[in-house]
This record gives C-alpha cells, sequence and structure tokens, in this order.
C-alpha cells in the first residue's frame, strides 16, 4: 500500500533537517502505529506526505499503490486515496460542513474519472455516517470546524475519513485532546472502516488509543528515522519505561 | 480660491448648452437643486471626501468611452425571478420593453409624467432628502442629479405586491451619459423588494430616494454592469422611519470605476438599515463603499457589510461612517469593511468612522485586508479539492457574510451564481 524510502526532509525555510533516512513499508489492511517523543518527526511525515507546503525533500521516495506521491498536488494525493486527519483539525468560516464534504467527495470522483453522487445520495450518505459518530444535523450545517470543541473535530475528520473512503489513513494524534467516550467514539468510527483494502497509519505518544485501535505493527521514531520495529507489545513497553531505555538501547 | 473657482468651472462647463426643467413642479425644485450645488461646484479630486477617488472622469463634461460588455448570452441577473420589469435603454424609460406599469399596491410614473402632474406626491419626496444628505457632507453629484434628471421611476407602494419591481438598465452606446433619478415611498405597513442590474450607460449618475414609512419594509437588491470600462456614481438617500426595515445589497463585478454612496437615516425609533456589497474586481477597476448612516431614533440597528475581492492591481475603498445623534439611546451599529487581496498590486483603502453622542450606544467597526488562508486552502486540497475550487470556495466563503444580508434565497442564490461563474471566468 505505502511504501517509503530512505526519506530525507528539511524545512523549506531553513536549515533544520526533520527526516533523515525514514522507511516505511505498509501492507494493504495493515494498521501501523508510529510512536516516539516530541520532535521525532512524526507530524512531519504526516505532512509531507499529503503535500503540505514549507518542506522540502532532498532524497527519497513515498510511493502509494506504486504511485510517487511526492510529485503529486495534495488535491491528486486524496483522489488516489490518501487521507490525513489533521492534529489540528482548520476552521473554514463561511464554507458549511456539508458543501465542503460533498465539494470533496465530488472532486475525488471527478479526478478518478467517476461519476459524481447525486445530492440525494450524498444527504443520505452523510446522515447514515454522521449518525454512527453521533454527529447531528446542526453540526453538518455549521461552517467547517467553526465553534467545533475539540472532540467534535475529531469526531468530523472520522466523518471526512468515512466519506472520503480512502485507501491509506494517516492519523496524526487524532487522540489528543479526547477525553475517554471521545476516544471510543472516535475509534469505534476507524474500527468500522478498517478492511482487507484499507491500511492505516496511527500517530500517537500513547499506547491508550492503541488500545482501542489495535495496530499489527508499532513503530519507534526518534530523530528522523524509525529506530525500533514490532508488535503491539512494543507500545506497551513505551507506556510503562518511557523512551529513554528503549532509545538507550538502539544507539 | 483656485480650487473653488476650478470646481465652479466645471459645473459651469458641465452646465452649458443644458436646458433645466421639465415643466410643472419639477421647474422649482430643479432650480433649487441648482441652486444648491451652485456654491459646491463639483468635485475635484483635492476634496477631503474623493481622498481615495479621483472624481474627474465623473465630473468631465463628456463620459470616456466605454466598450459594451458581451455577456455572450448569458442570463441577465434575476431571470429566473418573477418580477415588473422596467426597463431603461442607455438611460431612457423604454415602455415597450418593460411590463405595463401596473402591480396591486404600488403605483409607478415616470418622472416626466410625474412633473406634469400637479399635487403628485413625487414632488414632496424629489431632491427632498438628496438635499438633507448634502449636510454635514456635500455630495454635488447628487444635486447635479436632481438638477439634470429628466428620467427615473416614482414609485409609490402602499399595500404588499405580490412580486419585486425589477429595473432592468440596458447599454447599447459605448459613449451614453445616463442620469436617473428615482423615488421610491413605502406607506406605513407596506412591503417593496426592488430589483436593479445593468450598466446603463458608458457613464452613469443615479440617484435612488426612499422614504420607508413607519413599519414598512423595503429589500434592494442590485449588480452593477460588468462593462469593464463602464463609470458610475450612485447615491441612495434613505430616510427610515418607526419600526421599519430598509436593506440594500450591491453586487459590483467589473467596472472602471465605481462610487456607490448610502446616506441613510433612522429616523423613527426601533428602525432597522442594513447596507451591504460584494465586490470583485480584476485589473483596471477602482470601486468605492461611502456610506453615512445617521442614528437619530432610539433602539434602532444599523450594519454596514462591505467586502471586496481585489486582484492584478484593482483598488477598493471604504469609508463609512456611524454619527448617532445626542438621545439615540440603545443604538445597535455595526460595521465591517474588509477585502481579500488575491495579489500584492491590489489595494485597499478604508475609512471607518465613529461619531456618537449618546451613552447608551453599542457601536462596533472593523476592518481588515488580507491574502488567502494557506492553512484552509491546504486542508481543503488535502481532502481532495483542486487548488482553483478551493480558492473558488474560499473567496465565496470570505463574501458570504455580506451574501448573507440577502433576505430572499432565491435572490441570494442568482447573486451566488453570478460570483461563481465570474470567479471562474477570473482564475488565478
Amino acid at each position: 500500500m505505502l511504501e517509503i524510502k530512505n526519506l530525507h526532509v528539511k524545512l523549506a525555510e531553513e536549515d533544520k533537517v526533520i527526516l533523515r533516512g525514514l522507511n516505511l513499508t505498509i501492507g494493504a489492511g495493515e494498521v501501523h502505529a508510529i510512536m516516539g517523543p516530541n520532535g521525532s518527526g512524526k507530524s512531519t511525515l504526516s505532512y509531507v506526505l499529503s503535500g503540505r507546503d514549507g518542506y522540502e525533500v532532498t532524497e527519497g521516495s513515498a510511493k502509494l499503490l506504486g504511485q510517487e506521491l511526492l510529485d503529486m498536488e495534495p488535491e491528486a494525493r486524496a483522489a488516489a486515496g490518501l487521507f490525513l486527519a489533521f492534529q489540528y483539525p482548520v476552521e473554514i468560516p463561511g464554507v458549511g460542513n456539508m458543501t465542503f464534504l460533498r465539494t470533496a467527495l465530488n472532486s475525488q470522483r471527478k479526478a478518478r474519472g467517476e461519476e459524481e453522487v447525486s445530492a440525494g445520495d450524498f444527504l443520505k450518505l452523510v446522515r447514515e455516517k454522521a449518525k454512527a459518530l453521533k454527529i447531528d444535523a446542526e453540526m453538518l450545517k455549521r461552517p467547517v470546524n467553526v465553534g467545533f470543541s475539540g472532540g467534535e473535530k475529531k469526531r468530523n475528520e472520522i466523518l471526512q475519513m468515512a466519506m472520503l473512503e480512502p485507501k491509506m489513513c494517516i492519523l496524526d494524534e487524532t487522540d489528543s485532546g479526547l477525553d475517554v467516550d471521545a476516544m471510543k467514539l472516535v475509534s469505534d468510527g476507524v474500527n468500522a472502516l478498517r478492511d482487507a483494502g484499507r491500511s492505516f497509519l496511527v500517530i500517537t505518544h500513547y499506547q491508550r488509543l492503541l488500545d482501542h485501535i489495535k495496530p499489527d505493527v508499532v513503530h519507534i521514531m526518534a530523530a528522523g528515522r524509525i529506530v525500533k520495529t514490532g508488535g503491539p507489545e512494543l507500545a506497551l513497553e513505551v507506556e510503562h519505561n518511557g523512551y529513554a531505555d528503549l532509545l538507550a538501547e538502539v544507539q | 480660491m483656485g480650487l473653488l473657482q476650478a470646481k465652479s468651472d466645471a459645473l459651469a462647463a458641465r452646465l452649458a448648452g443644458r436646458t433645466l426643467g421639465q415643466g410643472g413642479w419639477l421647474v422649482a425644485v430643479q432650480a433649487a437643486a441648482l441652486d444648491r450645488l451652485r456654491p459646491m461646484g463639483l468635485p475635484g479630486k483635492r476634496d477631503e471626501y474623493w481622498r481615495y477617488t479621483d472624481p474627474t472622469s465623473l465630473t468631465a463634461v463628456e463620459p470616456p468611452k466605454a466598450d459594451l460588455f458581451d455577456t455572450k448570452g448569458e442570463a441577465r441577473p434575476f431571470s429566473a425571478i418573477d418580477r415588473l420589469k422596467l426597463v431603461f435603454v442607455d438611460g431612457v424609460f423604454d415602455s415597450v420593453q418593460s411590463d405595463p406599469l401596473a402591480l396591486d399596491g404600488v403605483e409607478i410614473t415616470p418622472l416626466a409624467d410625474a412633473a406634469g402632474t400637479e399635487g403628485h406626491w413625487a414632488a414632496g419626496l424629489y431632491g427632498m432628502l438628496e438635499a438633507c444628505g448634502q449636510s454635514p457632507v456635500e455630495r454635488p453629484l447628487a444635486a447635479l442629479n436632481t438638477a439634470l434628471a429628466t428620467q427615473g421611476m416614482m414609485i409609490r407602494v402602499t399595500g404588499r405586491p405580490s412580486k419585486p419591481i425589477s429595473m432592468i438598465y440596458l447599454c447599447t452606446s459605448d459613449t451614453s451619459d445616463a442620469i436617473l433619478h428615482h423615488c421610491v415611498k413605502l406607506a406605513p405597513g407596506a412591503e417593496l423588494t426592488l430589483l436593479e442590474n445593468g450598466p446603463a450607460a458608458a457613464r452613469l449618475n443615479k440617484v435612488l430616494e426612499v422614504d420607508v414609512g413607519e413599519g414598512a419594509r423595503l429589500h434592494h437588491v442590485r449588480t452593477q454592469g460588468r462593462d469593464h470600462q463602464r463609470r458610475a456614481a450612485t447615491h441612495i438617500f434613505g430616510s427610515i422611519a418607526a419600526g421599519a426595515l430598509f436593506k440594500s445589497f450591491t453586487l459590483t463585478a467589473n467596472g472602471r470605476l465605481t462610487r456607490n454612496e448610502a446616506v441613510l437615516e433612522l429616523l423613527g425609533d426601533d428602525a432597522v438599515a442594513h447596507v451591504a456589497g460584494a465586490t470583485v474586481g480584476d485589473g483596471e477597476f477602482h470601486h468605492d463603499d461611502t456610506v453615512f448612516i445617521t442614528h437619530a431614533g432610539q433602539r434602532c440597528e444599523s450594519r454596514q457589510v462591505f467586502k471586496k475581492v481585489l486582484k492584478n492591481g484593482a483598488v477598493g475603498v471604504f469609508q463609512g461612517k456611524i454619527l448617532v445623534k445626542p438621545g439615540a439611546q440603545k443604538t445597535d451599529g455595526y460595521q465591517i469593511s474588509q477585502s481579500l487581496l488575491l495579489d500584492e498590486d491590489s489595494q485597499f483603502l478604508a475609512k471607518p468612522e465613529l461619531e456618537i453622542y449618546a451613552d447608551d450606544v453599542k457601536c462596533s467597526h472593523g476592518s481588515t485586508s488580507g491574502a488567502i488562508d494557506e492553512t484552509a486552502l491546504y486542508y481543503l486540497r488535502s481532502r481532495g479539492v483542486p487548488l482553483k475550487a478551493a480558492q473558488s470556495l474560499l473567496v465565496l466563503a470570505f463574501l458570504a457574510e455580506a451574501i448573507d444580508e440577502i433576505e430572499d434565497e432565491a435572490i441570494a442564490d442568482d447573486i451566488r451564481d453570478r460570483l461563481e461563474g465570474w470567479l471562474q471566468r477570473h482564475e488565478h
């Protein structure tokens, strides 16, 4: 599904190197988690993959189903099946949540040469998906993320994911700012989307989220590369012992 | 003295060879307008009130030539809306292209006919609000209009007509110079939607005087012509009585020079006045919104919402004032003027003013100018929305607060469609 090879990234406007030769392969239907201390480059990885400005790839490649992501515009990456659930979802005053969802869905379908979804079918679909995430009609009518609580914003991200049905989902600290109940709701939403043709990369600081979204593989990231890979037990080890021992052991 | 001389010379040149007076009561009214205009002269670019907009082409004897705009068969604004159509060609009323002047609850009379009718109600309104609006700031182009107008509609509303009245201003000559003067009077409790669209002329000087009686409601929505080289100076003078409402919205896309003034007075208690504008300009484009709202009654509400999207050196101007008179307690005044600059060549000049002589009022004003929010753009693109569509979505979102001032959804949708069309044609 996703194959990242020797990825080197620096900030475009300063000489700060963030990713230093990152390698990561995620197979179809797999759930991978990336954990790591602050500043290890986790969020940068998600931004670079989704095509945010401000980063310069100096070396390496990132392929989604064999297609080079790094050569594509952000919208083309989305149409190819990549989705990033933002750590800080963006507020867009003046753009209704429904308009936003429908424009996004139909833009992607158009880019893939598929037929656009009619207004009626869209409404049916969005209501059904919103209900499962306990998103009410009022939230759908409001401008995108404006005045949403932290939990509502994260649920709205998962709603977008459910509507767009991407192949490769990256969840960037989706658990941050969530209470226990909201985390369960969001996790259930994610788990409902798990299937053999869809892969997940879950970026998190805490093992807690991984109790709900059970990963197949856990990676530890430090200083811009993956330093250790293991099964779910690796997350537990981090939770109990912190990163210091792990990193010392690697070095 | 030199400056003043130049202004009165400009006026003398403009008046040379004109025959004044239409007959009937209008002769005296127009003579009075000329009397108040003479000491003012025509505006010059050194005038404080014209600091950001050069009036030269508006005051010149001849209008600069303006190429006609090819709409390529596109439907005109409000086409889908059932309305009573009044058509003006190059500033002259065309009764053949217009609907019959008959609509329940309304009396519609062309200016010349009204002038010939002794004791016509319009004699008590024509030029009156314009004259009041000359203080504290002089508006010579409006006085010139009152003095010279031969065309316009006198509309008296006594009921609630079943459909809007729609003025359609066609332009067929690239050197046309139109002066239009409309008066609209709403009896207590009456209600009207007034639509206007089209360029009218290469150069247009238009005055609209509205007298909104107690508890009456007037909705005004206009789109100004898309001809790139057209020029316009328009004034709305409004008097809003107790419990009455006046809402005015203007869409301006293109035009070499547009100066839209609104001079509104909330006379009675609990009156409401909203004036809004959405403007999109690309290249040689200068748009000026100048608004003066006076709160005289108590518990009145006023809103000024102006949004401008500017690119390729387009210039936007906003001069907005809220004056709260002594005793106008519980006034609620709101004023926002914002511009979205799509490049570094465009500019927005804003002069918001508040002048308050009552102690229990709520007045807020804000003015900003900025670029498209890059983070929002990235967010939309990360969801698959192509760059240009994402930009259009954000531009429309920026304009939304002004468009939301239109109460009628079908009319608001028409305006949104026009803006979407414009954005598609003017993509980066």
